[in-house]
This record gives structure tokens, sequence and C-alpha cells, in this order.
């Protein structure tokens, strides 16, 4: 009992420059043609480098070059292969040119894949299940290699999206923008479906697909096709050619899908024993960023390293404002990164996950509801600050909204809730009113989020704060307190009455019924559905709520089969256009299987928005921006929902946080002092054996009754 | 006995087949391959087009029990029950649908960290209901029998849910004993396998020692038991060489039928404490609609429990020279 603790790491861990958080889930992708999500961004993000990055200090956020001389500027030709201004209307722009210079000298990590022998033959290509029999990851291979980044490595990247084996989710987006890819795609298609029509053939009645591509993968010679919208220029220079003005484009140049592939790294993976022993480009990437993977158990804990092979990169030396005062620059210039490990350890449950956070056993956490009360308390000025307890422990609480909006919608192809007419419209803004989001936002998020005013949350351009950014249909301005107010249920009861509902009956006297479609399950579930309910049941509507499974929720949407929805939406890039689009009649769920599950559509607001997205940030696409609010202000398919805030704390061993929701990379700029973890550690986790003893005593002495008894049968039988 | 076992075996063919029949009937009715490319391929840009695609490359697209294009032995070859259950016939398990994983390799390297608790807790936990059970025999018609009692049965009412996270919080937290949750390999792992064997050990002691008590007092009421104690032996002689040997049936019932489960983990124990086992793994794949992993494990759990009847039967053979094998 003498050697107990609850330290959960080894020994040799003690005050080494480790940085140690969780993830609750496996990742599904780590290969960046792939990964879409926030879980698995969090680990390539350290891995892959693409051509830009988000400054990790500057607000609103701005791109800069990672391994390429600069933000590419695009070229825009006519049909006639003539050059056009920068500003050039999108009708006339014919081809959009983006040229990316990459960086000499910056080297890959070690990998085997890159390992060579005297004459240059890779080492590793051609295993037999037997050459891998001890290799259970990649750091099992004895040899590895490294070398410069070229520009047909990013090429690579881009060729491998049109990959049908690869299934990268932004293929079908990419498709639409990139010369050529779509075409190449549909060749790729056809190379795979004879690949496997010849081996049919040999194997006859027994060929098995799975197995077959299981014991010897398809590798698609991606060389045999032209893409001419992307195309070398030097060893270090290569050209994506776009079939229209896009300027959105240099946003995907940040995300993991555009990041460098080395071919040598490919087709090692390729190789059917190493598959056979999960050993894939899905599980252990190979990049140029500042981290490479050691360890991948995404059962216990995934552990990142520092790339010894990791080019020249220093600290940012500016910020905004309040950063210099906040010792956010205190590092400014220095040799990045500053952590030498990065520990993922799997938590699944929430409670031991908050418990070992506070023991100082993580760096970082989430609050989770049951977490809440105990981190954080609301001021009288409704300000969320720390505990005392927390302030104790010398715990910071950093906060930043998401680029992310959670909505409620109405189909507008159906006819009691959709359609455009000022009955319809004035329905929908009932709703919107009685939808009291402040009221939700208390309840089911612990004040964790802004009530939204549009699609569009705060630090997307186009956001508009104060009284001009209202919607005027739901609230008021209060100059007094100089912040909205919701209009009453008596405004929204009146424009019931004006839609043709009066009390929530239509003119027969018969009660408006409107089915509610969502997928939602947990232990809120129920509670957020009566909400509902108990809302819609203020204007003497009732909600007919339809919870149905994931998939069934799907194809309502797909159908259009449904009356109001909730959902939600995580932006790409911050740009509005990855916002509104969510709104535009091209992009209708029922027509095109896009993203706008309303099935909105207004000739206006998809005139406004064709104008929009081919625009820069200027005073010119704001007043479009506005423009287009305002006509879906009015005709309101969404209820706005809010914006979630997040909320993270962090101990204060850890420095140079700035909360960054773009960024996926943010790990390279933290800093850890691992004397004060080790000396608060200690502080707070000493073991105490007095109940275990005390539990011993107890049962030492339960058990004298036991013993006399058994003496005393024993003395019976003797006598 | 080694016909026996054959015989076991050979009667164990059509259960297997049949399972496999039945959770493919399951799935695809409840869930079909759309179903699951929805899900697996995630909400973004999902296309009809990338759901065909998908179906394609991870051969959904074929028909489900006949191929009715085809012609001689591929009408039946080429459907999904035949591509993707034969191969379990010689325990190739294949790749996962929702990641690719090569399922059979996962389910060995999980299989270890769901035994590290699963073995010790069993054992020990079978250990000290026997020895619980014997001494509240023992003391039939005490107090201390009473309380035994009184004890089980609250020990078993209680949730295991109430255990884990009274376990972590008391003994994790508070006295900060041990980690309260994660894992590790080798020597390294025994500091994290010791709550979680306590825990174990405590949720499921209660309902062991009040079954186990049964099973002796019924034992110790039999003529036997009597013309034993009539000869002068000791109760601790009577109990432990007589009564616990007669005993041993209902024993073995219990406890070989269990053993092959072991692999299979414990669901709650390895989400709460971290532990990389099988136990979410079959959960984890139901939700997220990876039939290749649902297959898999419906398969291996026929298999293991086809294998724990057959030790079961065997086990009687030692324990009582009555049973032979016919």
């Amino acid at each position: 009992m003498a050697g107990c603790t609850n330290d959960p790491y080894r020994s040799s861990e003690k005050g080494a420059n480790v940085f140690y958080t969780t993830f609750n889930e496996p990742p599904k992708h780590l290969d960046p043609a792939r990964a879409y999500s926030s879980d698995e961004y969090d680990l390539i993000g350290q891995i892959y480098e693409p051509p830009l990055q988000y400054h990790y200090l500057a607000r609103p956020y701005e791109l800069e070059p990672r391994n390429t001389g600069r933000v590419p500027e695009p070229l825009y030709y006519d049909k006639e292969m003539r050059a056009l201004d920068h500003d050039a209307p999108a009708q006339r722009v014919w081809r959009a040119v983006y040229e990316i210079k990459v960086n000499k000298g910056v080297m890959y990590q070690p990998h085997p894949a890159f390992a060579t022998d005297a004459f240059g033959k890779a080492l590793y290509l051609g295993l037999k299940p037997q050459d891998v029999k001890d290799v259970h990851e990649i750091k099992d291979f004895r040899a590895t290699g490294a070398r410069e980044l070229k520009a047909d490595d990013y090429i690579y990247g881009i060729m491998r999206l049109a990959d049908p084996q690869i299934e990268s989710p932004v293929l079908s987006i990419l498709e639409k923008y990139i010369l050529g890819l779509k075409e190449f795609s549909d060749l790729l298609r056809i190379d795979l479906e004879e690949a496997r029509a010849r081996r049919r053939a040999v194997r006859g009645a027994s060929y098995n697909q799975t197995v077959d591509e299981k014991e010897d993968p398809i590798a698609l010679d991606y060389r045999r096709h032209p893409l001419p919208g992307v195309e070398k220029v030097d060893d270090h220079t290569f050209r994506i050619t776009l079939k229209a003005k896009y300027p959105q484009f240099v946003y995907w140049l940040a995300m993991p899908f555009f990041s460098p592939l080395p071919r040598e790294a490919d087709l090692f993976y390729k190789q059917g024993p190493l598959a056979d022993r999960n050993i894939t480009l899905d599980r252990f990437p190979v990049g140029t960023g500042p981290y490479m993977i050691d360890t991948f158990n995404p059962n216990m804990e995934i552990v990142l390293a520092r790339n010894k092979n990791f080019h020249e990169e220093g600290y940012p030396r500016r910020g905004e404002e309040g950063d210099l005062a906040s010792g956010l620059l205190r590092d400014a210039g220095k040799d990045l990164p500053f952590i030498d490990r990065i520990v993922f350890k799997l938590e699944k449950e929430a409670i031991p996950r908050w418990n070992k956070f506070l023991q100082g056993y993580y760096d970082t956490s989430g609050i989770t509801s049951d977490s809440f009360d105990q981190a954080v308390s609301v001021s009288a000025a409704g300000r969320a600050e720390l505990t005392d307890a927390m302030k104790k422990k010398g715990i910071r609480l950093a906060t930043s909204v998401r680029p992310s909006t959670y909505y409620c919608g109405f189909n507008m192809l159906d006819g009691a809730v959709g359609g455009y007419g000022p009955d319809k419209r004035k329905l929908r803004q009932a709703v919107s009113i009685a939808l009291d989001y402040e009221e939700y936002i208390e309840i089911f998020n612990n004040g964790r989020g802004i009530p939204a005013m549009s699609p569009l949350p705060p630090g997307i351009f186009g956001h508009i704060e104060g009284a001009d950014g209202v919607d005027p249909y739901v609230y008021g301005w209060d100059r007094a307190r100089n912040r909205p107010v919701r209009k009453s249920i008596e405004e929204a009861r009146r424009l019931m009455e004006e839609a043709g509902y009066p009390g929530g009956r239509d003119g027969e006297g018969r009660p408006l019924v409107i089915t509610f479609d969502n997928p939602w399950t947990g232990v809120d579930a129920s509670t957020m559905i009566n909400w509902y309910i108990k809302r819609f049941k203020l204007l003497g509507i009732q909600l007919e709520n339809r919870t149905t499974d994931y998939n069934r929720f799907q194809e309502k949407m797909l159908k259009g089969n449904f009356q109001f929805f909730c959902w939600g939406w995580n932006a790409d890039y911050p740009d509005p256009e990855n916002f509104l689009f969510l709104l535009a009649g091209p992009n209708s769920k029922v027509s095109s299987q896009g993203e706008n599950v309303s099935n909105y559509s207004s000739p206006e607001f998809d005139r406004l928005f064709r104008i929009m997205e081919n625009m820069d940030n200027s005073p010119e696409r704001l007043k479009v921006i506005r423009e287009m609010l305002s006509i879906a202000q009015r005709d309101g398919p969404w209820v706005w929902g809010y914006h979630p805030v997040a909320f993270a704390l962090l101990h204060d061993w850890v420095g140079n946080v700035k909360s960054n929701a773009m960024a996926n990379n943010t790990m390279k700029y933290l800093k850890i002092d691992a004397t004060l973890r080790e000396r608060r550690r200690e502080g707070w986790n000493r073991p105490d054996l007095r109940p275990i003893w005390a539990i011993a005593i107890v049962l030492a002495l339960g058990s004298i009754p036991a013993i006399i008894s058994i003496v005393r049968k024993r003395a019976g039988k003797k006598k | 006995m080694l016909t026996y076992i054959i015989r076991r075996i050979l009667y164990a063919i059509p259960i297997v087949i049949g399972v496999n029949l039945l959770t493919a009937l399951l799935f695809f009715y409840v869930n079909t391959p759309d179903d699951m490319a929805r899900k697996i391929l995630g909400e973004k840009n999902v296309t009809p087009a990338a759901i065909e695609n998908w179906k394609r490359d991870h051969g959904y697209s074929l028909p489900s029990f006949i191929n009715g294009k085809e012609r001689g032995a591929a009408r039946l070859t080429q459907t999904i029950f035949f591509q993707k259950s034969v191969p379990l016939l010689w325990l190739d398990f294949g790749r996962s649908d929702r990641n690719n994983i090569d399922i059979g390799s996962e389910i060995r390297s999980r299989m270890w960290a769901s035994l590290a608790i699963s073995l010790p807790t069993f054992t020990l936990g079978v250990f000290l209901e026997i020895v619980f059970a014997m001494a509240l025999a023992y003391f039939r018609g005490t107090y201390l029998d009473l309380w035994g009692v009184v004890l089980g049965v609250v020990m078993m009412s209680v949730s295991a849910l109430f255990y884990i996270i009274g376990g972590q919080y008391l003994l994790g937290k508070e006295l900060k004993l041990f980690p309260i949750s994660g894992y590790d390999h080798g020597i390294y792992s025994m500091k994290f396998l010791v709550l979680p064997v306590v825990i174990g050990v405590l949720s499921s002691v209660g309902v062991g020692i009040r079954f186990y008590r049964t099973v002796f007092l019924e034992e110790t009421g039999k003529d036997y038991i009597r013309t034993a104690r009539a000869k002068g032996l000791s109760e601790g002689a009577v109990l432990f060489k007589h009564a616990l040997k007669n005993a041993m049936i209902p024993i073995l019932t219990n406890v070989v039928v269990s053993i092959p489960f072991l692999f299979y983990g414990s669901l709650l124990m390895e989400t709460f404490f971290a532990i990389p086992g099988l136990g979410s793994f079959t959960i984890d794949a139901i939700q997220s609609q990876d039939f290749a992993i649902v297959r898999s494990m419906v398969y291996l759990g026929s298999l293991l429990y086809i294998a724990g009847l057959i030790l079961t039967d065997i086990s009687y053979t030692l324990v009582d020279p009555r049973v032979r094998f016919e």
C-alpha cells in the first residue's frame, strides 16, 4: 500500500516537457485526403503542412504562408486567356490560376518509406508477411530516411483526392472548381473497375473483392492521366487552375486536404502485409510538420514526438491588441515547437477526464454540464467567471465563439410552414419569436452561446454587432441597456392571427399541427424536445415530435418529408460564403442534395449570393451581405438559433494559449512549465491511507466473533 | 471423448451459419447498405454518387443472398452474404467498414487488455464467492450468516455504475491511491488494474455468495454429509472434502461457461477506466453502423458460446465420474 499513487504516468515522465490532453473517441482517419473532423485535425494539423496556415494571434483571422513563399494571389484570365484585373466580374473570369512557390530545404520527418539501400533503391517496397512479423508500429522499422519537400508532393496530394478508393469527402466540391479534376477522377474510377474486372476474370466465381484487395491493395497510377488543373512549374513551384473565380479557394489551401504527400509513402503503405497489421497512411501520417506520430494506439493513447527535421519557424512577432500585455508575445521569434511530446489519452467518460484534470494529470479540459457549476459561476453582471476553487488551483478560463451555428428550420417546400406569402412569413416570424433562445442557452448550454441574428457568427465578415445587427422581425433594441430585446409572445400571437391562425387554429377551428423531426438521443433529448413543444404551445401550435434514428432522419431531409427540424453547421473557413450558401437555392437538399436543408429559394437572395461569393471583403461586399441577411430575415426560413461559445480550462503551467477557432496546428505554439506542474501534482495528490487502515481494523474486529465461534465449536467437540 | 468433441463441433456448424444468416438478415432489413454508407461518410458533402461508390468499394453493391446476374456458383458467391460471411469460417474477419482497419488484428490486440481485467476479476471473484459462501454455510443460522446474507443482498442490489463512480471517487480522487482511469503495457499496467479489479469483484461478489451459499446449504442437508458428521469428521473437513466436491457441478456450470467470454471484456469497466479492450468494440461498431465489426463479433460470440458449452460438458466428467460422454 505504501507505493500507492494515483499518478497515471510512468515515473520516467516526471518533469518531462510533455503536453497531456485527451480524445474521447478514436479518430476515424488520419489520411489528409479523408480526415474531416476536428478531433482528426487536432492530430494531423501538427503533422501535415498544407501551403497556408492561420496566423495564431491576429484577429480577424488571416492567412499566412506555411512552407510557401507567400499567400498566392490568383491571376484571372478570360476565354481568350487574356489577363484580367483582380476585381474582374466573375462572369468574365474563365480561369483563375494560383501559383504556389514551395520553400527550399524543407525536409520530411524520418520515415521508413524514404529509407534506401546503397543503390538508392527503396528498402521497404515489396514486403512479404515474414518481413514484417515483428512490426507493430511504424517505429519498429529499423531504417528510416528523409528527403526534401517538392512541388510534386503537393500535386500528388491533390491527385489522391480524386482516387475513388480514398473516398475524399471534399472531392465533389473541388471537382466543381479545379480544372479537370472531375475527368481525372472519372478516369481513375474506370482504372479501378478495370483492375477489379481483371482480377475477377482470373479468380472466377471465387473472386471476393474485399479479401482480394485486403491481400493485395490496388495502387492506381495517377501519372497515366492528365490533370490540367494542377501542373508543375519547376521542382519548387506548382500551379492550380480553377474553372471559375473562387476567392475562397485560398482558405482551402490551409486545410489538410491540400497537404503534400510523398509518393514513396503512398506506395509504402499500399503493401498488403502492412495493411494486414493496420499500418496504413490512415494511421501513420508522413509530414513535414513540427511533430510526427510516435505511438498510435487509438484505443489507449496517441503520442506525437518532435520532428527533428522540422524546418525553421518562429513564434509570431505580432498579434492583436492586448496580446503584448497578456504575455502572448513574450516568446516572439523563438524557434517552434516548444514542447517535446504531445500525449493524447483516450478518455471516453467525462467524470474521470474531469477528475484527472483537477489532479493535474491533464493540462487542459473542456467543461461538461455536470462539472459546469463546479468550474464556472456567473457574476452579477452576467459574466462567466471561474469559481474560487478553480482560481485557488491557478486554473484559467479561455472562451471563444466557435465559427458554428445551431439553427432550426422550416421546410420551405411544405404547404403549411413553407412558402413565401406574407401569411407564411408571419407564421415563421411568430415561431422565431416564441423560440426564446436566451432561455434555451441558459437551460441547456449553461449560458455558453450567443443568440443568433443571422447565420453569421461573430468573427465572420458580415456579422454586425449592436442595434444594426439585430433581426428586426424577432428583436427590438433596448437603448437604455444597449442590448437586443426579444419581441413579446403577444406580438408573436398577433402575427399568428395575421397569418390566419388566431390562437393557433385555422379558419375552421382546427389546431395547427407541425411535425418536428430530429435524431436526438441522450439524457437531454426529451427535455429539449419538451422545451420546443412548450414554446410552440404558447402560440397554440401543436408540435408533434417525430424522433427517428439518424438514417431515417437523413432520408426525410433528402426527400423533403418534414416540416420543422434542427441542424448545425461548422464552418470550413471563416468566410460568409461558407454560411450563406446554406440558404442558396441551388444548394437545396431536395433538388440537388446540397446543404440548404430548408430548401429555401429566393431569386433575389440567390442573385446577391452569386455576386457576394466572388467578392473580396470590402464595404461593397458588406452591403451585399446586409441585403441578403435582410431578405433572409424577412422570409424566415430558419429560426436563427445560437452560436456556441467554447469554454476551455487551463492550468497555470500552460503558456501561450490563445483560442483560435480556425487553426488546427496550434500545439507548436504552446509552452509547458514542467517543474511547476510537477510541484503542483505532488501537492495535490498525496495518498491518504488512513481509511484503508480503518477498514482493515474494522474487518479484523468483525472477524473476532467468528474466530470465537470456531474455537467454541472445536472445544465443544473435544468435550 | 475425442469423438464426442468432434460430434459437438459438427453440431455447432449449422448453429454458427444460422447465427451468421440471422445477423445478416437483421442488419440488412433494419439497416440498409445505403444507411451504412450515409452514416460512415459523415454529414457534410455526401452525394448519392459518393454513396454508390462507397457501396461498390466495400462490396455492398452486390445482391444480398442470390445474384441473378451471375451464372453457376457465382450466383451464390457473388453476394454480400457469401463474400462477407464465408471468410469468417477460417477466422478471416476482413476490414472494418468505418475506417478500413484489419478486424482480426484489432481483436488480437484488444483481447489482452480485456483479459488483464476480466481474468483477475473473475478468478478472485469466484474464489471469494466460494470462500465466503462456505463460511456462511459453516456459520448457518448465526448472526454472521444473517448479516452476510443481508450484505450480499445489498451488494447485489447496487448498480455496477455506482461501484465504478463511487470507487473512482473514493479510491482515486479522494484517497488518491490509484489512477482514476487509464492503462499501460506490461508491468506498468499493474497500477491501473487494481481499482477496476477491486470494483469488478465488489460489484459481482454479492450475487455469487448468495448463489453458492444456497448450493452449499443444499449439499450440507444431504444424507452423505450427515453420515460424515456422524463419523466425527470436523466441520471443515465435511465442507471442504465432501460438500465442495459434490457442489462442483452447479459451480462448474456457472464458472466454465463464463470463461470464453472473458475475452469479450466488460463494456462499463472498459469505458469508465479507459481500458483498450474488446468491451466497447461491438457497441462502438453498432453505433457507427460498422457491419463488418458487428458481424465478426457476433460470430466470435457464437463460437465462444459453443466453446463454453463444450468445456462445461468436459469439466463435468472431471468432477463427477457418473457423467460419461455418449
